[in-house]
């Protein structure tokens, strides 16, 4: 079964063929990189998603610090993990690449800090 | 400092300058960084209100005031604007809850203000597309985004992580023909479009929303061309340059979204360079004159970045373009007057994607054009 997919890892977008057979090796074709083999495997096994969002700030020149996610998220997760960093406060200064949410909701996922401020 | 990188908190930026997928501001705070080690001056709060044909210009901000200064050389990288409800044309009240997308952006993830709960885009644009995802993320109910034309404007990432993630329906060849509300939006009606753009009578769907965003195209920012007298290109609407980014005002150039308006930053990243290194050249009384092949758009294409090619010999020309429509297994095709230079196989070309080409310096310094064509197959 060809399924046609869009590689989501970077803006490049690409659109790829990927194929199962019955085996269930997988054969993919039309991506750019290595990395659009791994998307297709993961896609069709267990989709995952980098998620950005930010966290509240005192004492910044904004209100909002944003933070990401350290490793990439099960999609099933998502809305759940941002939901929960609505109780982190931080205050300033925070250095980019600090950790503001530790293990967030057990997952083992850490948030960090995607700026200075 | 790092413009409109500190509001897009998502990653997808530096794939190509850093092979790291990185978010908008962590992308700006290494460019910070660098600018911080070499010890640059820098204003920020401070706007420039004048710009002149002798280089000449004036800033105001809070500390210093009015100030003018004189340019050895001036690169212009103002960025782009959002169009905006007034220069759309929406039938309708007049309500609160209409504003683009890029300012419920900028409220979202600066002041961390969510500007309506049930939410609706016109236009998918990638600015619409991230906020459709960063809106629910926050808890808000995007009820879908309509697109006048049968395609997205957006990249084909952001369709598949923005919205059928989270079932977001698209409506392309849809348009909203009315909005409802007295002093807050209340609904909105989108009705198909034919082929000449107009609504279809009986194709009309109402939608209870209290928000509608608008992502419906960029424009460069140019309040400060025509006082100095720089010519701007119909199509990409930035100033006409050349492949040192050079406008027509001798020691006035150009790059980023100022110029033509970009989906990558990294491109953004090495137009600057290129910029940036050529105003230097200029400063040390390097650049010489030189005739000038022109670059033109074909067949399927909108424009080509730079416009004009110096006859002389110098970097190899990255030419930036878009294409017009949607294409399917098309040949790209560059000719030097009339002779084939390179042709290039593509199996998709959207409009939503700008395409680059590499072509070596000393292969068109013959020429007098250079045309940019796609074939189709
Ligand atoms: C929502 C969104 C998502 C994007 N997603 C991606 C992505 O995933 N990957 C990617 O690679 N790229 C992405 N981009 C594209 C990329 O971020 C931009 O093309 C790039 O950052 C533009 O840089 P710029 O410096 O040309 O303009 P800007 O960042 O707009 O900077 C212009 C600066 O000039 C200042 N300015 C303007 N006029 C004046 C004046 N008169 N006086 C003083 N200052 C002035 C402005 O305040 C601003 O700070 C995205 C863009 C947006 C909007
Ligand atoms: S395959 Fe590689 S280049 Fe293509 S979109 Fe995926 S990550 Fe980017």
């Amino acid at each position: 079964m060809i399924k046609e997919m869009v590689c989501v890892v970077c803006p490049v977008s690409c659109r790829m063929k990927v194929d199962v057979n019955a085996a269930g090796d997988i054969f993919v074709s039309g991506n750019k990189c290595k990395r659009g083999v791994v998307y297709a495997e993961k896609e069709l096994t267990n989709p995952t998603r980098n998620v950005s969002t930010t966290v509240r700030i005192e004492q910044g020149v904004h209100s909002r610090l944003p933070v990401k996610s350290d490793v990439e998220v099960p999609k099933a997760l998502v809305l759940d993990l941002v939901k929960a960093l609505d109780n982190v406060l931080v205050t300033a200064p925070i250095k980019m690449g600090s950790v503001v949410a530790e293990n967030v909701l057990d997952s083992g996922i850490n948030f960090i800090a995607t700026r200075s401020m | 400092m790092g413009g409109i990188l500190q509001q897009c908190i998502h990653s997808g930026f530096g794939v190509e300058m850093f092979k790291e997928d990185l978010t908008g501001p962590e992308y700006a705070e290494r460019y910070i960084e660098k600018m911080q080690l070499a010890g640059l001056e820098f204003r920020t709060n401070s706007l420039v209100t004048e710009l002149h044909e002798d280089r000449t210009l004036v800033y105001t901000n809070p500390i210093e005031g009015y100030v003018e200064v004189q340019g050895k050389a001036v690169i212009l990288t103002m960025g782009c604007f959002e169009r905006t409800p007034g220069q759309i044309n929406l039938y309708g009240d007049r309500p609160a809850g209409i504003m683009t997308a890029g300012t419920a952006q900028s409220f979202l993830n600066k002041d961390g203000f969510l500007v309506g709960k049930r939410v609706f885009i016109l236009g998918s644009g990638d600015i619409g597309l991230i906020m459709a995802r960063r809106m629910t993320l926050e808890g808000a109910e995007v009820l879908g985004v309509a697109e006048l034309n049968p395609y997205s404007s957006g990249l084909a990432r952001n369709i598949v992580q923005c919205l059928d993630d989270f079932d977001i329906p698209l409506y392309l060849s849809h348009t909203v023909i009315q909005v409802i509300g007295s002093s807050r939006l209340e609904s909105i009606i989108i009705a198909e479009v034919d082929e000449q753009k107009q609504p279809i009578p009986g194709t009309e769907k109402t939608f209870e929303v209290d928000t509608l965003l608008l992502s419906v195209g960029l424009i460069p920012d140019r309040h400060l061309t025509a006082q100095a007298g720089i010519k701007l290109h119909p199509r990409t609407g930035g100033p006409i340059v050349n492949n040192r980014y050079e406008t027509n005002v001798p020691g006035i150039f150009a790059a980023g979204n100022g110029l033509h308006v970009h989906d990558l930053v990294d491109w953004v990243s090495l137009e600057g360079e290129r910029a940036g290194e050529s105003a230097a050249r200029y400063v040390q009384g390097e650049l010489t004159d030189a005739e000038l092949i022109s670059t033109e758009p074909g067949n399927g294409i909108i424009y080509v970045v730079p416009h004009y090619v110096l006859k002389q010999v110098d970097e190899d020309v990255r030419f930036y373009f878009r294409v017009d429509n949607v294409y399917k297994n098309v040949k790209v095709n560059i000719y030097k007057d009339d002779e084939l230079l390179k042709s290039l196989k593509k199996n998709v070309m959207v409009p939503a994607e700008m395409e680059m080409i590499k072509v070596a310096n000393q292969d068109i310094l013959d020429a007098s054009r250079v045309r940019i064509e796609v074939e189709v197959l």
